[in-house]
């Protein structure tokens, strides 16, 4: 086991997918040379050299759509968004060639490509590059999407993804790339796309979290502790396919439900999450499904503002206490 | 000002109140705190005082009367003031404010007097238990669940299961969640579970003693729900005599020497007699079945058996023809059963006439409520040794007196007592049996 | 008339290109010249004559037929649309057929071409079996892409058809990531992408021919300047109407070709080939060519006259290559009748065959979403 930061499991993981199958590719802004805007692929184009490791121009559509006609001709790419602001420009190619060329062509043409880059809030970086997105690729049949919260699970789960034969939307979280833990040495080692982990066990409240509201969610169970109430922290990891089923086991058991999430909450995945366990736990509810999402408006430059717009300990920890009936 | 007199909450369960009296008339003088009217309430009459100060403006609902709680009763105010317009709100509101199932809270109390009474009672009502309970954020104190009249009762979908799997009545809950939601916790307090801090609810109001409320077992639900239709509908006029026994004594001694197996009890000859009786007095063993009398043609005796949670009458079928020693091994087997809860429905209905025995509590005589649709059910008190009048001498006799309960509708004064007559000849002079 | 260009930019100048067609670019004058049409087609015919002796007879003869049962079909599908058996959208290629068979004739069958809506034509040109292609119209299992794609989505990855899509543009990036794969993958092989003169308004065209010269990718960008965007002309649209001039924004070679003649198509497409094979270099080909109906089934039309309709009809690309071969006495007319009612049988057969095949199972509703569906929460 070793210590290492999402951003060398991330790392890791290219290395490992470009060394074990010639058809991967890297492909995206300052991904090479620059060794990447977030270093997350440090030192790959001196590894593999310029034909496995490209930099675009800024030509998102262009690119994203080349990457949809390169994984046709059976090749794997892996195109990297500076931040999934930007994949904006490139949606047409993602969901009307990639999500669909499968069900158009009567099966003929999958699409084995991962999208990837940050996503979500960084740091006072204004309205345009902070949008958490998830909801919107989630929305369509043929794509999957993941959302890894730690070192392992970002490692194993893009390992997964590069190795999955559909387009997957692979949203990390550019506040998070720091964030240390444990990864297995295993040089194979993988995590199954659309099986949710259980980062905490408890009998209280569960709480749903995702990305950068995993660890928020963990301090807040910690502080609950001590409060007398249990916390369950449960990460699904893959948001498309949803593994619904660890969640509604969970609130069964504790009958009540909180779900933390950086995104907007109207359409979102909370809300998603939220009508799947209206609709299986009904009877185990004690209290209504608690969303704490980041706040319904544009994301401010000001530092205090930008805070107040981001779920942080504090309002989880309300809501907790809220399905529990204690204040 | 005028003041708003609205029929308030006397008890947890009311949903309603019936005006039994008024002890104001309009325009007389009232001030707080003053009884102003008695009402009827699911439990008990209870007195209700005013809130306010003036004069006895309007009784909007008259003796006899009913309204559901919050529902305008009458109008305290000056006796020159206008009322009109609190007159139109009448019965158009049947709710209080805090019956609404919101999370506000309620509307400020300058508005309807009755609420300082409500509200205190409220917080009283709330169960004082550690774990859980200082009042959401300064919010007003809950509504009850239980909504009036037509307001809807709020309760999470777990609690509601809970509730449906343990057979606890929702209606009598006070939730603890917001609205008055009721909640898991509320129903792990009525169910006493180990692992969560059994919370009774203990209701208090000034002087009067506390209580603990449980749910109703199905058994007392069905006494309560049959006997109500008894002794309500029913005209019960009540027959005593006194009966000397010391014959019935002695043939039950001689009998049981018979054989040791033959374990007769007084109560089995008590059966048999009246079986006999009721066979020559067939008007007794009847029934009032609206414009139809039903005559049995047989006297299938209900014995009333106490169990654990309450009691049940199983029937001893054609006791007028089964021998002692029958009746004697059904009776112990039915009473056996009856304790164990195994009772087949036709085994404890259809009884054509019933016999409840408190002789072995020291009962010396009460009266009974007929089982419905029967016409009359017999009451035994204990057998004791007293001094009687025989020939103009005090002698010791075995006296015992029964009271008998009989449906005027089917059953008259003379009618019932020449029955009696005849039970009581039988049982002094048992050898009536075998004749 | 087409215009021959090395790797540097074309000098390619608006006016020249007017030659060709003897009027306008893009004002179709209301008064139609009966002797200029004639003097135009003859011109045409002894241009499209000069090219024979590059062609065996057989090839020739392929190219005829390969066109006639473009027209047939497309034919066909017209009735059948109004007769309600094709929903939804129907773009046929009546009168540019010469585009179509003549650029893939000038391909390999492992070659990919990438196509837009308008595709029915270049799928059969490609191999694709009218049978395949006319139950895909009507909906049916055994169509090309179970019948879950419909007019615009026809797919055949064994003939290296790779659709058929219905996002203007949307196919220009595409055929740009397959000749990166091919390149990539160390083959020779070329892709052909199709798209109209309004798709090159999309910024997608833009962002595709720059990463293909950039990086040397084995793309013929084939624009099939067919002077209308739906209704609305060239000339609304774009600021620079000389679409192979655009070319040079890119460095990239161009050719403006004569797309009624299906020679010169070819000749082009060749010269395209080559430079991808051999160099991994791009090009862009601007065909001017006509399409005869509408937009699509569904387009009234009312955006050109009658009297450019019919000028164009006299340089119908087939009437022009058939009274060619006639003339060169490379066929008889018995030889293109026999050629005629054979084809119409194939279509016919088709349309018999999309009539008797079933609708998708109701399962299939759900099947094809995922190459790798997964059951959440199975580790």
């Amino acid at each position: 086991m070793a210590i290492i930061t999402i951003r060398e499991a991330l790392n890791q993981a290219l290395r490992e997918e470009l060394a074990r199958d010639e058809k991967v590719f890297l492909m995206g802004e300052e991904v090479a040379e620059y060794d990447g805007a977030y270093k997350v692929t440090k030192g790959l184009l001196h590894e593999f050299g310029n034909k496995r490791v490209i930099d675009t121009p800024i030509t998102e559509l262009g690119f994203a759509g080349l990457g949809v006609g390169a994984a046709m001709a059976g090749l794997r790419p892996v195109i990297e968004f500076m931040t999934f602001n930007f994949s904006i420009l490139a949606t047409d190619q993602i969901i009307n060639s990639a999500a669909k060329m499968l069900y158009m062509s009567g099966g003929q043409f999958n699409i084995p490509i991962v999208f990837r880059g940050p996503s979500g809030s960084a740091f006072q970086v204004s309205s345009q590059h902070s949008q958490a997105l998830e909801s919107w690729y989630a929305y369509f049949p043929g794509l999957k999407v993941v959302m890894p919260s730690t070192p392992a699970d970002a490692k194993g789960l893009l390992k997964s993804a590069i190795r999955d034969d559909d387009p997957v939307i692979f949203m990390e979280q550019e506040r998070m790339y720091g964030q240390k833990g444990e990864v297995p040495d295993d040089p194979d080692f993988t995590i199954p796309l659309g099986v949710a982990d259980v980062k905490r066990e408890g009998t209280d409240v569960t709480i749903v979290a995702r990305s950068l509201t995993v660890p928020l969610a963990l301090k807040a169970a910690e502080q609950l502790q001590e409060q007398g109430v249990s916390c369950e922290v449960i990460d699904p990891r893959t948001i498309r396919p949803l593994d619904i089923d660890t969640i509604v086991a969970s609130v069964k058991k504790t009958n009540r439900v909180v779900i933390a999430e950086e995104s907007h909450p109207i359409c979102g995945v909370g809300a998603e999450i939220s009508a799947e366990i209206m609709e299986r736990a009904f009877d185990y509810l004690d209290a209504p499904v608690k969303r704490v999402s980041g706040v319904d408006v544009p994301m401010p430059y000001a530092k205090n503002l930008e805070n107040l717009a981001i779920p942080d300990v504090n309002r989880i920890v309300a809501a907790v206490r809220e399905v529990a009936y204690l204040d | 000002m005028a003041t708003k007199v609205i029929m308030p909450k006397l008890s947890p369960t009311m949903e309603e109140g019936q005006i039994s009296r008024w002890l104001k008339k309009e325009g007389d003088k009232v001030s707080m705190g003053e009884p102003l009217a008695e009402i009827d309430t699911d439990k008990a009459t209870m007195e209700m005082q005013a809130l306010g100060n003036g004069v006895l403006r309007k009784i909007l609902i008259n003796e006899g009367q009913s309204a559901p709680l919050g529902q305008l009763i009458a109008v305290i105010g000056e006796a020159d003031e206008d009322i009109a317009a609190l007159l139109s709100e009448a019965p158009a509101q049947p709710q209080l404010q805090e019956q609404k199932e919101t999370d506000v809270p309620p509307k400020a109390p300058d508005a309807t007097q009755p609420q300082p009474q409500l509200q205190e009672q409220k917080e009283a009502d709330r169960p004082p238990s550690a774990p859980n309970l200082a009042p959401a954020n300064g919010r007003q104190p809950q509504a009850s669940s239980t909504a009036s009249g037509t307001g809807r009762m709020i309760v999470s979908p777990l609690a509601a299961r809970m509730a449906a799997e343990a057979g606890i009545d929702l209606r009598s809950l006070q939730g603890s969640g917001p609205g008055g939601r009721i909640i898991k916790r509320d129903i792990e307090a009525v169910i006493s579970k180990p692992k969560a801090a059994p919370t009774p609810s203990y209701v208090q109001q000034a002087g009067a003693s506390a209580y603990r409320d449980e749910p109703a077992s199905q058994i007392r639900q069905t006494i309560a729900k049959r006997l109500v239709t008894s002794i309500g509908p029913v005209p019960h006029f009540f027959l005593t005599t006194e009966i000397e026994m010391d014959r019935a004594a002695e043939m039950r001694k001689g009998i049981n020497a018979l054989d040791p197996d033959l374990k007769i009890s007084i109560n089995d000859i008590i059966i048999k007699v009246a079986a006999a009786a009721l066979i020559q007095h067939p008007q007794v063993n009847a029934s009032y079945q609206e414009k139809i009398v039903r005559y049995y043609e047989q006297a299938d005796i209900g014995v009333a058996v106490a169990i654990e949670d309450g009691l049940i009458t199983p029937v001893v079928r054609a006791a007028d023809q089964k021998s002692l020693s029958q009746i004697a091994g059904e009776v112990r087997e039915l009473a056996e059963r009856a304790r164990s809860k195994r009772l087949k429905p036709e085994e404890y209905t259809g009884a054509t006439f019933s016999v409840s025995n408190l002789g072995m509590f020291g009962i010396d005589e009460f009266t009974a409520v007929i089982n419905p649709p029967e016409g009359a059910i017999l009451a035994i008190g204990a057998m004791s040794a007293k001094p009687v009048v025989r020939e103009n001498e005090i002698v010791i006799r075995q006296m015992m007196r029964v009271t008998m309960s009989c449906d005027h509708r089917v059953i008259d004064g003379a009618t019932g007592a020449k029955f009696l007559q005849t039970f009581k000849k039988i049982l002094e002079n048992p050898l009536y049996l075998v004749v | 008339m087409s215009k021959q260009t090395a790797a540097p930019p074309s000098a390619a100048k608006a006016e020249e290109q007017q030659s060709s067609t003897g009027a306008g670019v893009v004002d179709a004058p209301p008064q139609v010249d009966p002797q200029l049409l004639k003097k135009e087609r003859d011109q045409a015919k002894e241009r499209q004559k000069d090219r024979f002796s590059g062609v065996d007879k057989d090839q020739l003869i392929e190219l005829y037929r390969q066109m006639l049962l473009i027209r047939r079909f497309e034919e066909k599908s017209a009735e059948a649309y109004v007769a309600g058996k094709i929903g939804g959208f129907c773009h046929l290629y009546i009168g540019q057929e010469a585009v179509g068979v003549g650029t893939i004739s000038a391909i390999r069958k492992d070659d990919y071409v990438l196509a837009s809506y308008r595709e029915h034509g270049l799928a059969l040109a490609k191999g694709m079996s009218a049978r395949a292609i006319m139950a895909e119209l009507f909906g049916k299992a055994t169509g090309c892409s179970k019948g879950k794609g419909g007019s615009m989505h026809m797919f055949d990855k064994s003939l290296g058809f790779l659709g058929g899509h219905a996002i203007v543009g949307g196919q220009i990036p595409l055929a740009t990531g397959t000749a990166f794969a091919t390149k990539y993958q160390g083959t020779d092989q070329v892709t052909l992408c199709y798209f109209g003169e309004a798709a090159v308004n999309q910024g997608a065209f833009h962002e595709s021919l720059n990463m293909a010269q950039l990086w040397k990718l084995p793309c013929i960008y084939i624009c099939e300047n067919n002077q209308y965007g739906m209704g609305t002309s060239l000339a609304r649209a774009m600021s620079l109407q000389n679409i192979a001039q655009k070319a040079c924004a890119y460095n990239m070679a161009s050719e403006f070709v004569d797309g009624m003649d299906v020679l010169a198509v070819r000749e082009a497409t060749l010269r395209a080939v080559e430079r991808a094979r051999k160099e991994y270099l791009p090009t862009l080909l601007e065909i001017r060519t006509y399409r005869f109906m509408g937009h699509s089934m569904s387009d009234p039309g009312n955006y050109r006259t009658r009297a450019e309709i019919e000028k164009y009809q006299e340089r119908d690309p087939i009437k022009l290559f058939s009274a060619s071969l006639l003339e060169e006495k490379i066929v008889d007319q018995k030889t293109l009748d026999e050629i005629d009612r054979k084809i119409h049988e194939e279509v016919e057969d088709s349309q018999r065959f999309a009539d008797e095949s079933p609708l998708p199972d109701p399962k299939e509703l759900y099947t094809d979403v995922y190459a790798n569906p997964i059951e959440p929460g199975r580790k």
